[in-house]
């Protein structure tokens, strides 16, 4: 079985603030990561070649700096690795990346499976894995949280959703995004890791990937930001007072009329 | 492409402590661009000496964007019922159409959805779009994407805003990679830009710690999902009128690749977190499973539902379903009890449009008092349990 994981480079999320006076984004000493949901797609990824055999490509869009996540994934299991990076791709909204990714998987020998986590914690689109499907022309799944068969032509997986999951029969080649419930993603074996040393990383750039320029980075996003702003927080910040007995006596009389 | 004015730079560096990506550095007295750039614009805003620009080649702009008109919602329905969202959207629908002086459809996909159009009228919609065919009796990507962008292809409408919701979110980026325009996910409100028209979009990124707003400019449909309990419906009126339209679509398009073998409701509590009038949430303070006994107890004093904050859920201590914030589910209820939640960003996004918002936290200081009505600084073990004390005294007497 022969298995693509997309993974992302992200600012870790929980860092990431904006300046009051300046109104830019502060990530001054966020660390750069793989994407959390990302390492369950790796993960699972891994799990189906050890028990079905194949191989597992982790192919990323992102600046230069992102080799460094990608000798991870090897670390944690991939067999091959490849970067596509252009200073033409910057920009790129989730419709210029898809087309950018398609456009690499292409290139990339066949495929049975492509794998991705559910969204970036960054853009918390969740729009890259079914436009990327679409693009490829393959059946797509979201929020996969198990897989629970697998033959050479088809998966049955379980997809989590609002109110239960859905039990789905999956013909191959597609594309599943997966949930963090599917697995704990392993830490990397030495082997793992002499081997993430060693490996020569594939790299595309758009001419490599034959791209229609007006296709991509900033020029071919179909969205634009026009303003980013810090979130207001509404509270009225009453302060309960007194023993614990009185602060909860006074909170009752609060409550009791809003019941 | 960043572009530096090397005569403007004084070589002062902020542009380089400002940028994430570590792209830009001042060599020789000058800013030099690197290939991590992502043209994100931070460097730009904090140049005091107006050194740096983008250039911003925008993408040509997609036939007559006047021949598309109208405002559609997506009328999530599942298991028989209308998805709440959809109801809201309609609300917020009315108003964008209102604005725009253009007609509110709805679009409905399903099987055996008698009545649901007339409902669907009763809240707002002036059309509604029927597509009530067998092979869409449980939701596949597929289908429902084929069965949109047919509609969307032969109607034209400017605007499409859909539920955020696990189907809304799983299909729609198809329909707009179909309809080749783009798409904004999870947006918590939506506004009409006065001078032309535009659909003004806002989310929350980076885990809620920022606000963006996103707009489409150059291709038709704008399409936003929309997240629930965010916008509010009108009043159910029967008397409203409507068109209810039975669309004909090829079948052949509706046949999914994807086969639905079985749909679970799972009973995950005996009230639905996102519907429940009151709910009840711990956070890490509770230290253990135990603790949520408490919480538990305390809901049902109540009659509420039980909600959990992230760090609580990856501790184990409570199910995925029950998580609210950014990467679980957004709430709305008349009541929201926090017990020792200290309030990161990415819970306040699910839960800070509650009407009444109580805090109950050892920690003074913790964000969550930012968004509390009633703030009590105390031991939960202390608090919650007398809590239910009072309660239960007067639901005895």
């Amino acid at each position: 079985m022969k298995i693509i994981v997309c993974v992302k480079q992200v600012p870790d999320a929980k860092d990431v603030r904006l300046d009051p006076k300046t109104n830019t984004l502060s990530r001054e000493g966020v660390q750069a990561i793989m994407n959390p949901y990302d390492r369950h797609a790796l993960e699972e990824a891994v799990r189906l070649k050890e028990q079905h055999g194949g191989t597992v490509t982790v192919v990323s869009m992102g600046p230069p700096q992102a080799e460094e996540m990608l000798r991870e994934a090897v670390s944690c299991g991939a067999d091959e690795a490849v970067l596509v990076s252009d200073r033409a791709f910057a920009g790129a909204d989730t419709w210029a990346t898809t087309y950018t990714l398609s456009q690499a998987i292409k290139k990339i020998d066949d495929f049975d499976l492509i794998l991705c986590g559910k969204q970036a914690i960054d853009g918390d689109t969740a729009q890259v894995g079914p436009g990327l499907a679409e693009r490829l022309d393959i059946p797509f799944v979201a929020y996969v949280r198990k897989i629970n068969d697998c033959t050479a032509n088809t998966i049955r997986a379980e997809r989590l959703m609002d109110d239960g999951y859905d039990l789905l029969e999956v013909p191959l080649p597609a594309l599943f995004t997966v949930v963090k419930e599917i697995n704990e993603p392993r830490i990397p074996s030495l082997k793992g890791k002499m081997k993430a040393k060693k490996i020569d990383i594939t790299k595309m750039t758009a001419v490599d990937i034959e791209a229609d320029p007006e296709q991509l980075g900033l020029k071919g996003s179909t969205t634009q930001v026009v303003r980013v702003f810090s979130p207001e927080l509404k509270g009225e910040r009453a302060m309960l007072a007194g023993t614990p007995s009185e602060q909860v006596a006074q909170l009752y009389e609060k409550l009791s009329p809003l019941l | 492409m960043l572009q530096i004015d090397s005569e403007a730079c004084i070589g002062c560096g902020v542009c380089e402590s400002t940028c994430t990506f570590g792209a830009i550095k001042v060599e020789g007295g000058v800013a030099v661009v690197g290939d991590s750039c992502t043209l994100c614009g931070s460097c730009v805003d904090v140049c005091e000496v107006g050194a740096l620009s983008i250039k911003r080649e925008e993408k040509a702009t997609q036939g007559n964007l006047g021949d598309w008109s109208g405002v559609w919602v997506y009328a999530e329905c599942r298991h028989g019922r209308i998805a709440p969202v959809a109801l809201e959207l309609l609300g917020a629908g009315r108003k964008l159409a209102e604005k725009r002086g253009v007609a509110l459809s709805a679009v409905l996909l399903g099987s055996k959805l008698n009545g649901m159009a007339e409902e669907l009228v009763a809240y707002g919609a002036d059309k509604v779009f029927v597509v009530d065919d067998p092979a869409l009796a449980s939701f596949t990507d597929d289908a429902y994407g084929n069965a949109l962008s047919a509609l969307a292809k032969k109607h034209k409408p400017e605007i499409i805003l859909a539920g955020a919701t696990a189907i809304g979110r799983s299909f729609i980026p198809r329909v707009a990679t179909t309809l080749a325009t783009g798409l904004t996910a999870d947006c918590t409100n939506l506004e009409i830009r006065d001078e032309d028209g535009v659909l003004l979009q806002t989310r929350p990124a980076f885990g809620g710690n920022i606000m963006a707003t996103i707009v489409c400019p150059h291709t038709r449909p704008q399409i936003s999902t929309v997240r629930p309990l965010v916008m509010k419906p009108l009043a159910r009126d029967a008397g409203r009128k409507g068109e209810i339209i039975a669309a004909n679509l090829d079948s052949n398009s509706l046949t999914p690749r994807v086969t639905v073998l079985d749909s679970v409701v799972e009973d995950l509590d005996r009230v639905n977190l996102s519907e429940a009038d009151i709910v009840v949430a711990g956070g890490r303070g509770l230290e253990n499973e135990k603790g949520f006994a408490m919480i538990r107890e305390l809901a049902d004093v109540l009659g509420g539902a039980v909600a959990a904050s992230r760090a609580a859920v990856d501790s184990g201590w409570i199910p995925y379903p029950h998580q609210v914030g950014q990467t679980g589910k957004t709430v709305a209820p008349k009541i929201y009890i926090a017990c020792g939640i200290s309030g990161a960003i990415q819970h306040l996004v699910g839960m800070q449009s509650a009407d009444t918002i109580i805090a109950i936290n050892r920690d003074a200081d913790a964000p969550i008092f930012d968004v509390a009505t009633y703030g009590i600084v105390g031991d939960v073990f202390e608090i919650v349990p007398k809590l239910i004390e009072k309660f239960k005294e007067r639901k005895s007497a």
